[in-house]
């Protein structure tokens, strides 16, 4: 369970990132953020698992305030929240295999891990994800000879290997084709389906957070305006978020 | 056709140029007293050195490849000792690794210090501290090497990919963790590169060394010197020369790979 409570960020040059949000997002749910670019979607993915330091209120992770957390249980609560981004954020250079496994670094001591000392069940395990996402022959590839796609489906194995409670997807599919972005989204929802995590997505395409969501969040300069099942998202709301009705502008164009 | 449309429209302006150099060639020549006629007048010195120069004493090779395998040694080491201690302190000085701007600040400050001191004053201030001999050498280059593989070390963490760094981050790795399976696999080869650059300089750089005792080639060359000994200065200068050219050319092949 995800809880903000009354929070908010204002950056260092006076911009709001988040304006006093309020929001639970219970186990299980797949939520899809959704508004205009600056508008808080990725300042708010990032206060769940604390990458950015929010200036006002409260958020918590299963019960655990992760704003209050010291540096050791900050590191602990990160062990239990993957993450995946629109740039994949692999190391290029290294292989799949060492991608994925750096997934299990919270769970190491630091000498262990630069000793590389993994133990077998983390080997199993980056097997396991890289099968699950259909790259099982490419253990060995360096991750930089995959394609977009592909390496996309790598950061996903390496949130599956931390075995997390909660995904957090930083516009996942943005530099993604059609075909891609639909495998991607899949994966995504069966995680989601099959082994009960919550996956929390920012997504600028309304079409595929209407086809893949439970829930849909809506951000405006910081704030949520909208909350709601897909099916409540309808021309009106749109247009209260975007300033514009975007559906009936694409039905125009065909 | 006129001057004025071709490339040469502003002929003027580089005459002035010229001018202006060799008004400054010919004042520092006043200044420094420095008098062309009579370097005419001592030629015959000159032809005498060269006399003796252009015939290298070949049967004086067998007692140099003792002293050039020692320089080479020392050039090695003292490289391999040089990058083992840039590659940390390189990632204090970044606040990528470190996010402490503090501890940027004082670590870098300290590495331009090490930089600022020229190699030679380095091997006469090491010789002063440890004594004559090939250690010294050793230290010298090491200290010359850190100095610069540092540089060049923190300048490239500083342009790699920081998306893997969040991804660490965000997995609850802590800042060794990260620094090790985020940031040195994408530095990784160009440190090695780096290395063999050191290492191309650093061959050059030590065969002077001996002139302020820090051991090698540079011993025997300054001896030579001063016994004007022309033919085994001579040979000493072929023998270097052939070394740093093999030294480089192997070093060039092996950073040509890496990239």
């Amino acid at each position: 369970m995800i809880e903000f409570k009354n929070v908010s960020k204002v950056y260092g040059n006076g911009v709001r990132g988040l304006d006093h949000v309020n929001v639970t997002i219970q186990d299980g749910e797949f939520v899809s953020v959704i508004g205009l670019s600056g508008a808080g979607k990725s300042t708010f993915l990032r206060s769940i698992n604390r990458l950015i330091d929010v200036t006002e209120g409260e958020v918590r992770v299963d019960e655990t305030s992760i704003t209050g957390a010291n540096k050791k249980q900050l590191r602990k609560i990160r062990c239990h929240i993957g993450m995946i981004s629109q740039n994949f954020n692999l190391v290029k250079r290294s292989t799949v295999q060492k991608n994925v496994l750096s997934g299990r670094l919270g769970y190491y001591s630091t000498l262990r891990s630069i000793l590389g000392l993994f133990t077998k069940e983390d080997y199993q395990r980056t097997l396991d994800a890289l099968e699950r996402v259909g790259l099982a022959d490419k253990l060995h590839s360096r991750s930089d000879e995959l394609s977009g796609g592909q390496q996309q489906r790598v950061s996903i194995a390496r949130a599956l290997v931390q075995q997390a409670d909660i995904i957090l997807a930083d516009e996942p599919v943005a530099s993604l084709d059609p075909i891609t972005t639909q495998k991607i989204m899949t994966d995504l929802k069966r995680i989601n389906q099959e082994m009960k995590q919550t996956v929390v997505v920012n997504i600028h395409s309304v079409e595929l957070a209407k086809q893949f969501s439970t829930r849909i969040l809506a951000f405006k300069s910081g704030k949520i305006v909208f909350d709601g099942l897909p099916e409540e998202l309808t021309g009106e709301e749109l247009k209260r978020i975007y300033g514009r009705n975007i559906l009936e502008d694409q039905k125009n164009e065909d | 056709m006129k001057i004025k449309d071709t490339v040469h429209y502003d002929w003027y302006k580089k005459v002035l140029i010229f001018l202006v150099i060799l008004a400054g060639i010919v004042a520092s020549a006043v200044v420094t007293e420095a008098d062309f006629l009579e370097v005419m007048q001592n030629r015959k010195q000159m032809y005498l050195f060269l006399e003796k120069f252009m015939k290298p004493d070949f049967a004086y090779i067998p007692k140099i490849l003792g002293p050039m395998m020692m320089t080479l040694k020392m050039s090695v080491t003292g490289t391999v000792l040089g990058v083992l201690f840039a590659v940390p302190i390189a990632f204090l000085a970044t606040e990528v690794v470190t996010s402490n701007k503090a501890v940027t600040f004082v670590v870098r400050f300290i590495l331009d210090v090490v930089r600022t001191i020229p190699n030679l004053l380095l091997a006469a201030l090491m010789v002063a501290i440890v004594g004559i001999g090939e250690f010294t050498g050793v230290l010298t280059i090491a200290v010359f090497t850190f100095g610069l593989v540092s540089q060049l070390i923190y300048e490239s963490i500083e342009t790699i990919d920081f998306g893997p760094i969040e991804a660490a981050q965000a997995v609850g790795a802590n800042k060794i963790q990260t620094a090790v399976w985020a940031v040195w696999p994408q530095v990784m080869s160009q440190i090695a590169g780096y290395t063999f650059y050191a290492l191309e300089i650093n061959v050059r750089a030590s065969t002077v060394l001996g002139y302020v005792g820090a051991g090698g080639i540079g011993v025997m060359l300054n001896s030579s010197l001063a016994l004007l000994q022309y033919g085994r200065v001579s040979i000493i200068i072929l023998v270097i020369l052939g070394v740093v050219a093999v030294v480089d050319f192997v070093s060039e092949t092996i950073r040509r790979k890496l990239r």
